[in-house]
Protein backbone atom coordinates (compact mmCIF):
# COMPACT_ATOMS: atom_id res chain seq x y z
CA UNK A 1 0.00 0.00 0.00
CA UNK A 2 1.22 3.36 -0.91
CA UNK A 3 -0.58 6.71 0.53
CA UNK A 4 0.34 9.83 0.65
CA UNK A 5 -2.55 12.32 2.31
CA UNK A 6 -3.86 15.89 2.02
CA UNK A 7 -4.50 16.97 5.55
CA UNK A 8 -6.61 20.58 5.48
CA UNK A 9 -6.48 22.40 9.15
CA UNK A 10 -8.35 25.45 9.75
CA UNK A 11 -6.32 27.92 11.35
CA UNK A 12 -7.13 29.65 14.95
CA UNK A 13 -7.38 33.12 13.94
CA UNK A 14 -10.05 35.23 15.31
CA UNK A 15 -11.09 36.41 11.57
CA UNK A 16 -11.05 35.40 7.96
CA UNK A 17 -8.13 35.13 5.56
CA UNK A 18 -9.10 38.35 3.70
CA UNK A 19 -11.74 40.24 5.55
CA UNK A 20 -12.49 41.21 9.07
CA UNK A 21 -15.39 38.82 9.69
CA UNK A 22 -15.19 36.42 12.62
CA UNK A 23 -13.76 32.79 11.93
CA UNK A 24 -16.04 31.49 15.01
CA UNK A 25 -18.70 30.75 12.06
CA UNK A 26 -19.43 27.20 13.41
CA UNK A 27 -22.68 26.09 15.13
CA UNK A 28 -23.70 29.77 15.16
CA UNK A 29 -26.77 31.18 13.24
CA UNK A 30 -26.07 30.91 9.20
CA UNK A 31 -24.74 33.40 7.17
CA UNK A 32 -24.49 35.72 10.38
CA UNK A 33 -20.26 36.15 10.10
CA UNK A 34 -20.57 37.06 6.15
CA UNK A 35 -18.93 40.60 4.33
CA UNK A 36 -19.09 41.74 1.09
CA UNK A 37 -15.58 39.88 0.71
CA UNK A 38 -16.73 36.39 1.67
CA UNK A 39 -19.59 36.58 -0.70
CA UNK A 40 -17.87 37.39 -3.81
CA UNK A 41 -19.42 40.75 -3.92
CA UNK A 42 -18.81 43.08 -7.26
CA UNK A 43 -16.11 45.42 -6.86
CA UNK A 44 -14.61 43.96 -3.29
CA UNK A 45 -10.63 43.57 -2.45
CA UNK A 46 -8.98 40.93 -0.35
CA UNK A 47 -6.56 42.18 2.32
CA UNK A 48 -4.12 39.08 3.54
CA UNK A 49 -4.89 38.67 7.54
CA UNK A 50 -1.31 38.45 9.13
CA UNK A 51 -1.84 36.30 11.76
CA UNK A 52 -2.82 33.18 9.41
CA UNK A 53 0.52 33.86 7.68
CA UNK A 54 2.22 33.90 11.02
CA UNK A 55 0.07 30.56 12.13
CA UNK A 56 1.20 29.01 8.67
CA UNK A 57 4.66 29.72 8.83
CA UNK A 58 4.92 28.30 12.01
CA UNK A 59 3.23 25.52 11.18
CA UNK A 60 5.62 25.01 8.10
CA UNK A 61 8.41 25.74 10.76
CA UNK A 62 7.07 23.35 13.16
CA UNK A 63 7.14 20.97 10.33
CA UNK A 64 10.50 21.01 9.38
CA UNK A 65 9.62 22.97 5.80
CA UNK A 66 11.64 25.52 4.40
CA UNK A 67 9.55 28.67 3.65
CA UNK A 68 9.72 30.26 0.05
CA UNK A 69 11.19 33.55 0.29
CA UNK A 70 8.63 34.74 -2.44
CA UNK A 71 5.41 32.74 -2.41
CA UNK A 72 2.06 34.03 -4.27
CA UNK A 73 -1.66 33.54 -4.17
CA UNK A 74 -3.68 31.77 -7.52
CA UNK A 75 -7.48 31.64 -8.43
CA UNK A 76 -8.75 27.88 -8.07
CA UNK A 77 -11.37 28.01 -10.51
CA UNK A 78 -14.94 26.24 -10.31
CA UNK A 79 -18.78 26.78 -10.14
CA UNK A 80 -20.36 25.54 -7.08
CA UNK A 81 -22.62 26.82 -4.88
CA UNK A 82 -20.33 26.94 -1.93
CA UNK A 83 -17.86 28.94 -3.84
CA UNK A 84 -19.22 32.49 -4.06
CA UNK A 85 -16.66 33.65 -6.53
CA UNK A 86 -16.41 30.72 -8.48
CA UNK A 87 -13.13 30.26 -7.38
CA UNK A 88 -11.00 29.60 -4.55
CA UNK A 89 -7.93 31.79 -3.69
CA UNK A 90 -4.99 29.24 -2.75
CA UNK A 91 -1.32 28.96 -3.26
CA UNK A 92 -0.61 26.92 -6.60
CA UNK A 93 2.57 26.95 -8.01
CA UNK A 94 5.18 28.82 -5.71
CA UNK A 95 3.38 27.91 -2.15
CA UNK A 96 4.87 28.78 0.78
CA UNK A 97 6.93 26.10 2.16
CA UNK A 98 8.15 22.90 1.14
CA UNK A 99 10.33 19.87 1.61
CA UNK A 100 9.86 19.17 5.32
CA UNK A 101 8.99 16.32 7.29
CA UNK A 102 7.52 14.77 10.80
CA UNK A 103 9.01 12.22 12.91
CA UNK A 104 6.30 10.16 13.71
CA UNK A 105 6.24 6.72 15.87
CA UNK A 106 4.73 4.26 14.43
CA UNK A 107 2.73 1.12 16.67
CA UNK A 108 6.11 -0.93 16.97
CA UNK A 109 8.07 1.88 18.99
CA UNK A 110 10.17 2.32 15.20
CA UNK A 111 9.69 5.87 13.72
CA UNK A 112 9.73 7.12 10.24
CA UNK A 113 10.18 10.24 9.03
CA UNK A 114 7.05 10.77 6.77
CA UNK A 115 8.15 13.38 4.13
CA UNK A 116 6.08 16.50 3.65
CA UNK A 117 5.72 17.76 0.43
CA UNK A 118 4.63 20.69 0.69
CA UNK A 119 1.94 23.98 2.35
CA UNK A 120 0.27 26.25 1.42
CA UNK A 121 -2.35 28.27 2.35
CA UNK A 122 -5.98 28.94 1.21
CA UNK A 123 -9.11 30.21 1.78
CA UNK A 124 -11.99 27.37 2.96
CA UNK A 125 -15.49 27.21 0.80
CA UNK A 126 -18.60 28.04 2.43
CA UNK A 127 -21.03 24.85 4.02
CA UNK A 128 -24.18 23.18 1.67
CA UNK A 129 -27.02 21.78 3.44
CA UNK A 130 -28.66 18.87 1.81
CA UNK A 131 -30.70 17.35 4.93
CA UNK A 132 -32.50 18.96 7.91
CA UNK A 133 -32.47 16.28 10.53
CA UNK A 134 -32.99 13.07 8.81
CA UNK A 135 -35.10 14.69 6.33
CA UNK A 136 -33.69 15.36 2.76
CA UNK A 137 -34.35 18.15 0.88
CA UNK A 138 -34.88 18.52 -3.00
CA UNK A 139 -33.05 21.10 -2.84
CA UNK A 140 -29.42 22.70 -0.78
CA UNK A 141 -29.23 25.50 1.43
CA UNK A 142 -25.48 27.66 1.84
CA UNK A 143 -24.59 28.61 4.88
CA UNK A 144 -21.39 31.44 4.31
CA UNK A 145 -19.84 31.40 7.59
CA UNK A 146 -16.96 29.19 6.86
CA UNK A 147 -16.69 31.25 3.21
CA UNK A 148 -12.70 32.18 3.28
CA UNK A 149 -11.74 31.09 6.70
CA UNK A 150 -8.19 30.31 6.44
CA UNK A 151 -6.64 26.82 5.48
CA UNK A 152 -3.32 24.87 5.48
CA UNK A 153 -3.24 22.08 3.60
CA UNK A 154 0.21 19.68 4.09
CA UNK A 155 1.02 17.40 1.34
CA UNK A 156 3.03 13.95 2.41
CA UNK A 157 5.21 12.63 0.06
CA UNK A 158 3.69 8.95 -0.52
CA UNK A 159 5.70 7.67 2.19
CA UNK A 160 2.66 6.12 4.16
CA UNK A 161 3.11 2.16 3.59
CA UNK A 162 -0.25 0.98 5.92
CA UNK A 163 -3.06 2.25 6.99
CA UNK A 164 -1.41 1.97 11.26
CA UNK A 165 1.26 4.24 9.66
CA UNK A 166 -1.30 7.05 8.10
CA UNK A 167 -2.88 6.97 11.51
CA UNK A 168 0.10 7.66 13.41
CA UNK A 169 1.30 10.30 11.08
CA UNK A 170 -1.99 11.92 11.75
CA UNK A 171 -1.78 11.00 15.43
CA UNK A 172 1.58 13.30 15.30
CA UNK A 173 0.50 15.75 12.99
CA UNK A 174 -2.52 17.16 15.15
CA UNK A 175 -0.72 17.14 18.07
CA UNK A 176 2.02 19.81 16.73
CA UNK A 177 -0.13 21.58 15.06
CA UNK A 178 -2.50 21.35 18.75
CA UNK A 179 0.99 22.32 20.66
CA UNK A 180 2.31 25.17 18.34
CA UNK A 181 -1.43 26.66 18.51
CA UNK A 182 -1.87 26.48 14.88
CA UNK A 183 -5.15 25.07 15.23
CA UNK A 184 -7.71 23.15 17.82
CA UNK A 185 -8.02 20.24 15.12
CA UNK A 186 -11.53 19.72 16.23
CA UNK A 187 -12.51 17.18 13.24
CA UNK A 188 -15.78 17.03 14.90
CA UNK A 189 -15.90 20.61 13.69
CA UNK A 190 -14.42 19.97 10.65
CA UNK A 191 -11.49 21.89 12.20
CA UNK A 192 -9.03 19.25 10.32
CA UNK A 193 -9.74 17.39 7.28
CA UNK A 194 -8.31 14.58 5.25
CA UNK A 195 -7.97 13.70 1.77
CA UNK A 196 -6.14 10.05 1.27
CA UNK A 197 -3.97 9.39 -2.24
CA UNK A 198 -3.82 5.08 -2.18
CA UNK A 199 -2.37 3.35 -4.85
CA UNK A 200 -0.82 -0.40 -4.29
CA UNK A 201 2.84 -1.95 -5.64
CA UNK A 202 4.05 -5.01 -5.59
CA UNK A 203 6.13 -6.37 -3.11
CA UNK A 204 9.69 -5.23 -4.23
CA UNK A 205 8.74 -3.26 -6.77
CA UNK A 206 9.62 0.36 -6.99
CA UNK A 207 7.03 1.54 -9.26
CA UNK A 208 3.94 2.97 -8.02
CA UNK A 209 0.36 1.78 -9.24
CA UNK A 210 -2.29 4.32 -10.43
CA UNK A 211 -3.44 6.37 -7.72
CA UNK A 212 -7.27 6.80 -6.32
CA UNK A 213 -7.44 9.68 -3.92
CA UNK A 214 -10.55 9.29 -1.43
CA UNK A 215 -12.36 12.02 0.04
CA UNK A 216 -14.38 12.88 2.79
CA UNK A 217 -12.57 10.98 5.46
CA UNK A 218 -12.94 13.02 8.54
CA UNK A 219 -12.34 10.97 11.55
CA UNK A 220 -8.28 9.34 12.05
CA UNK A 221 -10.27 6.16 12.63
CA UNK A 222 -12.22 6.51 9.08
CA UNK A 223 -9.00 7.16 7.50
CA UNK A 224 -7.37 4.00 8.51
CA UNK A 225 -10.84 2.25 7.41
CA UNK A 226 -11.05 3.70 3.85
CA UNK A 227 -7.20 2.81 3.56
CA UNK A 228 -7.93 -0.90 4.01
CA UNK A 229 -11.01 -0.98 2.05
CA UNK A 230 -9.70 0.62 -0.88
CA UNK A 231 -6.05 -1.07 -0.50
CA UNK A 232 -8.58 -4.66 -0.88
CA UNK A 233 -10.81 -3.27 -3.88
CA UNK A 234 -7.64 -2.07 -5.81
CA UNK A 235 -5.90 -5.43 -4.91
CA UNK A 236 -9.09 -7.66 -6.28
CA UNK A 237 -9.21 -5.67 -9.78
CA UNK A 238 -5.80 -6.61 -10.32
CA UNK A 239 -5.34 -10.30 -9.67
CA UNK A 240 -8.79 -10.70 -11.62
CA UNK A 241 -6.50 -9.21 -14.55
CA UNK A 242 -8.16 -5.58 -14.63
CA UNK A 243 -6.42 -1.85 -13.86
CA UNK A 244 -7.06 1.00 -11.50
CA UNK A 245 -8.63 3.90 -12.72
CA UNK A 246 -7.20 7.66 -11.67
CA UNK A 247 -10.44 8.86 -10.01
CA UNK A 248 -11.78 10.68 -6.69
CA UNK A 249 -13.65 8.36 -4.78
CA UNK A 250 -16.02 9.20 -1.74
CA UNK A 251 -15.86 7.11 1.42
CA UNK A 252 -19.10 5.98 2.63
CA UNK A 253 -18.98 6.05 6.59
CA UNK A 254 -22.10 4.30 6.93
CA UNK A 255 -21.81 1.49 4.11
CA UNK A 256 -17.90 1.31 4.81
CA UNK A 257 -16.67 1.85 1.12
CA UNK A 258 -15.15 3.63 -1.13
CA UNK A 259 -17.98 5.22 -4.29
CA UNK A 260 -16.56 6.47 -7.88
CA UNK A 261 -17.25 10.28 -7.84
CA UNK A 262 -18.10 11.02 -11.06
CA UNK A 263 -18.79 14.77 -10.96
CA UNK A 264 -15.17 15.40 -10.15
CA UNK A 265 -13.46 13.29 -13.26
CA UNK A 266 -14.40 16.58 -15.51
CA UNK A 267 -14.16 19.09 -13.18
CA UNK A 268 -10.34 19.14 -12.46
CA UNK A 269 -9.31 21.52 -15.01
CA UNK A 270 -8.86 24.58 -12.44
CA UNK A 271 -7.38 26.91 -14.75
CA UNK A 272 -5.21 28.25 -11.90
CA UNK A 273 -3.82 32.01 -12.59
CA UNK A 274 -1.90 34.60 -10.39
CA UNK A 275 -4.16 36.25 -8.49
CA UNK A 276 -4.20 39.90 -9.58
CA UNK A 277 -5.99 41.56 -6.43
CA UNK A 278 -2.82 40.20 -4.29
CA UNK A 279 0.30 41.25 -3.75
CA UNK A 280 3.22 38.27 -3.01
CA UNK A 281 3.97 37.47 0.20
CA UNK A 282 7.83 37.54 1.32
CA UNK A 283 8.80 35.39 4.45
CA UNK A 284 11.09 38.24 6.03
CA UNK A 285 14.20 36.74 7.39
CA UNK A 286 13.54 38.77 10.70
CA UNK A 287 9.87 37.99 10.40
CA UNK A 288 10.52 34.80 10.23
CA UNK A 289 13.49 34.48 13.33
CA UNK A 290 10.63 35.96 15.41
CA UNK A 291 7.77 33.62 14.63
CA UNK A 292 10.71 30.27 15.19
CA UNK A 293 11.60 32.06 18.31
CA UNK A 294 8.19 32.16 19.53
CA UNK A 295 7.27 28.18 18.71
CA UNK A 296 6.35 26.34 22.02
CA UNK A 297 8.62 23.08 22.73
CA UNK A 298 7.36 20.02 20.56
CA UNK A 299 6.12 17.53 21.73
CA UNK A 300 8.82 15.23 20.97
CA UNK A 301 11.35 17.28 22.32
CA UNK A 302 8.54 17.38 25.94
CA UNK A 303 8.50 13.95 25.78
CA UNK A 304 12.34 13.35 25.97
CA UNK A 305 12.64 16.16 28.43
CA UNK A 306 10.06 15.10 30.92
CA UNK A 307 12.00 11.62 30.81
CA UNK A 308 15.32 12.61 31.02
CA UNK A 309 14.66 15.70 33.66
CA UNK A 310 12.22 14.50 35.45
CA UNK A 311 13.35 10.85 35.86
CA UNK A 312 9.63 10.17 34.51
CA UNK A 313 9.07 6.66 32.82
CA UNK A 314 8.26 6.77 29.19
CA UNK A 315 4.58 6.09 29.55
CA UNK A 316 4.17 9.30 32.01
CA UNK A 317 5.95 11.46 29.57
CA UNK A 318 3.54 10.03 26.78
CA UNK A 319 0.50 10.97 28.69
CA UNK A 320 1.87 14.30 29.98
CA UNK A 321 2.71 15.03 26.46
CA UNK A 322 -0.59 13.59 24.50
CA UNK A 323 -2.48 17.00 25.15
CA UNK A 324 -1.92 20.14 25.47
CA UNK A 325 -4.10 21.13 28.01
CA UNK A 326 -2.80 18.37 30.41
CA UNK A 327 0.65 19.49 29.61
CA UNK A 328 -0.04 22.92 30.66
CA UNK A 329 -1.80 21.05 33.90
CA UNK A 330 1.89 19.62 34.42
CA UNK A 331 3.44 22.72 34.23
CA UNK A 332 1.68 24.90 35.74
CA UNK A 333 1.50 22.39 38.88
CA UNK A 334 5.00 21.84 38.38
CA UNK A 335 6.14 25.88 38.25
CA UNK A 336 8.57 26.85 41.28
CA UNK A 337 8.41 23.36 42.85
CA UNK A 338 11.90 21.10 42.89
CA UNK A 339 12.57 18.56 40.50
CA UNK A 340 11.37 15.65 43.34
CA UNK A 341 7.60 16.92 42.75
CA UNK A 342 7.61 15.19 39.50
CA UNK A 343 7.08 11.98 40.23
CA UNK A 344 4.39 12.07 43.03
CA UNK A 345 2.26 14.40 40.62
CA UNK A 346 2.90 12.51 37.65
CA UNK A 347 1.26 9.72 39.43
CA UNK A 348 -1.57 11.60 40.83
CA UNK A 349 -2.50 12.94 37.58
CA UNK A 350 -2.05 9.63 35.38
CA UNK A 351 -3.66 7.37 38.22
CA UNK A 352 -6.22 9.55 40.28
CA UNK A 353 -7.08 13.08 38.15
CA UNK A 354 -7.46 10.97 34.75
CA UNK A 355 -9.25 7.58 36.14
CA UNK A 356 -11.77 10.29 37.57
CA UNK A 357 -12.17 12.62 34.81
CA UNK A 358 -12.53 9.71 32.59
CA UNK A 359 -15.36 8.22 34.94
CA UNK A 360 -16.92 11.68 35.08
CA UNK A 361 -16.81 12.50 31.15
CA UNK A 362 -15.00 15.02 31.88
CA UNK A 363 -11.94 17.16 30.45
CA UNK A 364 -8.75 18.39 32.03
CA UNK A 365 -10.43 21.99 31.48
CA UNK A 366 -13.30 21.19 33.98
CA UNK A 367 -11.18 19.18 37.05
CA UNK A 368 -12.34 21.06 39.69
CA UNK A 369 -8.88 19.98 41.53
CA UNK A 370 -6.74 23.34 39.89
CA UNK A 371 -3.49 22.31 39.44
CA UNK A 372 -2.00 24.63 42.57
CA UNK A 373 -4.61 22.51 44.38
CA UNK A 374 -2.71 19.06 43.24
CA UNK A 375 1.28 20.83 44.27
CA UNK A 376 -0.70 21.37 47.31
CA UNK A 377 -1.60 17.54 47.47
CA UNK A 378 2.24 16.37 46.60
CA UNK A 379 3.44 18.82 49.09
CA UNK A 380 1.33 17.58 51.73
CA UNK A 381 2.93 13.68 51.21
CA UNK A 382 6.70 14.63 50.27
CA UNK A 383 6.51 16.52 54.01
CA UNK A 384 5.32 13.01 55.37
CA UNK A 385 1.77 15.04 56.69
CA UNK A 386 -0.30 12.35 54.67
CA UNK A 387 0.30 8.51 53.61
CA UNK A 388 0.22 7.94 49.94
CA UNK A 389 -3.65 6.36 50.81
CA UNK A 390 -4.08 9.54 52.44
CA UNK A 391 -2.90 11.64 49.78
CA UNK A 392 -5.90 9.70 47.55
CA UNK A 393 -8.61 10.17 49.64
CA UNK A 394 -7.59 13.68 49.94
CA UNK A 395 -8.20 14.38 46.23
CA UNK A 396 -11.00 12.41 46.26
CA UNK A 397 -13.14 14.76 48.85
CA UNK A 398 -11.23 17.41 46.83
CA UNK A 399 -12.72 16.60 43.84
CA UNK A 400 -16.10 16.97 45.48
CA UNK A 401 -16.01 19.51 47.13
CA UNK A 402 -13.12 22.11 45.59
CA UNK A 403 -11.69 22.78 49.10
CA UNK A 404 -7.88 23.16 49.61
CA UNK A 405 -6.28 20.10 50.57
CA UNK A 406 -4.42 21.46 53.70
CA UNK A 407 -8.02 22.35 54.74
CA UNK A 408 -8.93 18.71 53.78
CA UNK A 409 -6.60 16.95 55.83
CA UNK A 410 -7.38 18.25 58.85
CA UNK A 411 -11.24 18.36 58.33
CA UNK A 412 -10.64 14.33 57.46
CA UNK A 413 -7.98 13.88 60.39
CA UNK A 414 -5.43 12.15 57.71
CA UNK A 415 -1.89 13.98 59.11
CA UNK A 416 -0.06 11.15 60.07
CA UNK A 417 1.61 11.63 63.36
CA UNK A 418 5.59 12.07 63.28
CA UNK A 419 5.66 12.09 66.73
CA UNK A 420 8.80 9.20 68.46
CA UNK A 421 7.08 9.45 71.89
CA UNK A 422 3.52 9.10 70.73
CA UNK A 423 4.45 6.05 68.18
CA UNK A 424 6.70 4.43 70.68
CA UNK A 425 3.75 4.02 72.88
CA UNK A 426 1.79 2.70 70.26
CA UNK A 427 4.74 0.19 69.29
CA UNK A 428 5.12 -1.06 73.06
CA UNK A 429 1.02 -1.54 73.33
CA UNK A 430 1.11 -3.33 69.89
CA UNK A 431 4.18 -5.75 71.22
CA UNK A 432 2.41 -6.35 74.53
CA UNK A 433 -0.76 -7.31 73.23
CA UNK A 434 0.99 -9.34 70.37
CA UNK A 435 3.85 -11.66 72.50
CA UNK A 436 3.62 -14.32 70.27
CA UNK A 437 4.54 -12.33 67.43
CA UNK A 438 6.96 -10.47 69.59
CA UNK A 439 9.00 -13.50 70.30
CA UNK A 440 8.65 -14.59 66.36
CA UNK A 441 10.46 -11.04 65.58
CA UNK A 442 12.74 -11.39 68.31
CA UNK A 443 14.02 -14.87 66.89
CA UNK A 444 14.23 -13.08 63.65
CA UNK A 445 11.23 -14.04 62.00
CA UNK A 446 10.64 -10.62 60.04
CA UNK A 447 7.67 -11.59 58.79
CA UNK A 448 6.04 -11.14 62.33
CA UNK A 449 6.74 -7.59 61.69
CA UNK A 450 3.42 -7.10 59.41
CA UNK A 451 1.38 -7.95 62.72
CA UNK A 452 3.01 -5.40 65.10
CA UNK A 453 2.48 -2.64 62.06
CA UNK A 454 -0.95 -3.71 61.98
CA UNK A 455 -1.62 -3.11 65.56
CA UNK A 456 0.02 0.04 65.65
CA UNK A 457 -1.69 1.19 62.37
CA UNK A 458 -5.30 0.17 64.78
CA UNK A 459 -3.98 1.66 68.00
CA UNK A 460 -3.43 4.89 65.85
CA UNK A 461 -6.19 4.91 63.81
CA UNK A 462 -4.04 4.70 60.68
CA UNK A 463 -2.24 8.05 61.60
CA UNK A 464 0.79 7.12 62.90
CA UNK A 465 3.72 7.17 59.87
CA UNK A 466 4.53 4.06 58.23
CA UNK A 467 8.14 4.33 58.11
CA UNK A 468 8.03 5.67 61.59
CA UNK A 469 6.41 2.72 63.18
CA UNK A 470 8.95 0.04 61.06
CA UNK A 471 11.86 2.15 62.22
CA UNK A 472 10.44 1.86 65.77
CA UNK A 473 9.28 -1.55 65.62
CA UNK A 474 13.16 -2.95 64.68
CA UNK A 475 15.10 -0.74 67.35
CA UNK A 476 12.36 -1.99 70.12
CA UNK A 477 13.51 -5.76 69.20
CA UNK A 478 16.67 -5.12 69.17
CA UNK B 1 -3.00 28.49 -33.49
CA UNK B 2 -5.74 26.00 -34.28
CA UNK B 3 -7.88 24.56 -31.64
CA UNK B 4 -10.37 21.58 -32.42
CA UNK B 5 -14.30 21.98 -31.93
CA UNK B 6 -14.12 19.49 -29.25
CA UNK B 7 -11.84 22.01 -26.72
CA UNK B 8 -13.99 24.88 -27.09
CA UNK B 9 -17.00 22.54 -26.31
CA UNK B 10 -15.24 21.53 -23.21
CA UNK B 11 -13.78 25.35 -21.82
CA UNK B 12 -17.82 26.26 -22.71
CA UNK B 13 -18.43 23.19 -20.04
CA UNK B 14 -15.84 24.18 -17.59
CA UNK B 15 -17.80 28.21 -17.90
CA UNK B 16 -20.89 26.81 -17.59
CA UNK B 17 -22.12 28.18 -21.26
CA UNK B 18 -24.24 26.29 -23.64
CA UNK B 19 -23.73 26.91 -27.10
CA UNK B 20 -24.97 25.96 -30.62
CA UNK B 21 -23.22 24.36 -33.47
CA UNK B 22 -22.56 27.48 -34.86
CA UNK B 23 -21.49 29.62 -31.55
CA UNK B 24 -18.73 26.77 -31.44
CA UNK B 25 -17.41 27.75 -34.76
CA UNK B 26 -17.07 31.33 -33.96
CA UNK B 27 -15.48 30.60 -30.94
CA UNK B 28 -13.37 28.69 -32.51
CA UNK B 29 -12.18 30.71 -35.20
CA UNK B 30 -12.07 33.65 -32.42
CA UNK B 31 -10.13 31.63 -30.00
CA UNK B 32 -7.65 30.18 -32.55
CA UNK B 33 -6.99 33.73 -33.14
CA UNK B 34 -6.24 34.71 -29.42
CA UNK B 35 -3.76 31.81 -29.66
CA UNK B 36 -2.26 33.31 -32.37
CA UNK B 37 -1.25 36.49 -30.61
CA UNK B 38 -0.16 34.20 -27.79
CA UNK B 39 2.41 32.51 -30.08
CA UNK B 40 3.56 35.82 -31.61
CA UNK B 41 4.33 36.71 -27.81
CA UNK B 42 5.62 33.66 -27.07
CA UNK B 43 8.44 34.19 -29.86
CA UNK B 44 9.86 36.99 -27.21
CA UNK B 45 12.92 35.91 -25.71
CA UNK B 46 12.32 36.20 -21.78
CA UNK B 47 14.60 33.89 -20.49
CA UNK B 48 16.30 36.62 -18.79
CA UNK B 49 13.12 38.28 -17.71
CA UNK B 50 11.35 37.12 -13.99
CA UNK B 51 7.76 36.21 -14.41
CA UNK B 52 5.83 39.11 -13.41
CA UNK B 53 2.45 38.46 -11.18
CA UNK B 54 2.01 41.58 -9.73
CA UNK B 55 3.09 44.79 -11.66
CA UNK B 56 2.41 47.24 -8.01
CA UNK B 57 6.17 46.27 -6.76
CA UNK B 58 4.82 45.89 -3.40
CA UNK B 59 4.27 42.48 -1.18
CA UNK B 60 2.98 41.92 2.24
CA UNK B 61 0.15 43.85 2.16
CA UNK B 62 -1.89 42.45 5.39
CA UNK B 63 -4.24 43.66 8.38
CA UNK B 64 -4.22 43.21 11.85
CA UNK B 65 -6.51 39.85 12.95
CA UNK B 66 -9.23 42.50 14.41
CA UNK B 67 -12.60 41.32 14.05
CA UNK B 68 -14.62 43.97 12.05
CA UNK B 69 -17.78 42.38 11.37
CA UNK B 70 -20.09 43.80 8.24
CA UNK B 71 -22.94 45.87 10.25
CA UNK B 72 -25.89 44.19 8.30
CA UNK B 73 -25.33 40.24 6.77
CA UNK B 74 -28.90 40.41 5.90
CA UNK B 75 -28.54 43.07 3.37
CA UNK B 76 -26.19 40.27 1.57
CA UNK B 77 -28.96 37.81 2.20
CA UNK B 78 -31.65 39.67 0.65
CA UNK B 79 -30.28 39.92 -2.49
CA UNK B 80 -30.56 36.02 -2.87
CA UNK B 81 -32.82 35.09 -5.77
CA UNK B 82 -34.09 32.55 -3.41
CA UNK B 83 -33.97 32.09 0.54
CA UNK B 84 -34.80 30.04 3.47
CA UNK B 85 -35.17 31.55 7.06
CA UNK B 86 -30.82 32.60 7.23
CA UNK B 87 -29.67 30.50 4.12
CA UNK B 88 -29.26 30.88 0.42
CA UNK B 89 -31.52 28.64 -1.25
CA UNK B 90 -29.79 27.01 -4.59
CA UNK B 91 -30.47 23.39 -6.49
CA UNK B 92 -30.01 20.58 -5.23
CA UNK B 93 -26.24 20.02 -5.79
CA UNK B 94 -24.81 16.54 -4.09
CA UNK B 95 -21.95 14.41 -4.81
Amino acid sequence: MVVGLEVHCQLGTRTKLFCGCANDGFGMTANSRICPVCTGQPGVLPVLNKRAVELAFQAALALDCKLAATSIFARKNYFYPDLPKAYQISQYEEPFSQHGGLDTKLPDGSRKRVRIHRIHLEEDAGKLLHEIGSEELDYSLVDFNRSSVPLIEIVTEPDIRSSDEAYAYLTALKEVLQFVGVSRCDMEKGEMRCDANVSVMLAGSTKFGTRAEIKNVNSFKNVKDALEYEYRRQIEIIESGGTIKQETRLWDAVNMRTESMRSKEEAHDYRYFPDPDLVPLHADPVWVAKLKAALPELPEARRLRLASTFALSAYDAEVLTSEKTLSAYFDEAMSGRPKEFAKPLANLITTELLGRLNKEGKSIAESPVTPKMMASLVELTLNNTISSKGAKEVFAKAFETREDPKVLVEKLGLSQVLDEGQVKGWVSEALAANPQAAADLKSGKEAAAGRIVGAVMKLSKGKANPALVNKLIKEAVK
Amino acid sequence: MAIDENEVRKIAKLARLKLSPEEVRLYQGQLGKILDSMVELGRLDTSKVMPTTSVLGLSNVMREDEPKPFADPEKILANAPEREGHYFKVRKVIE
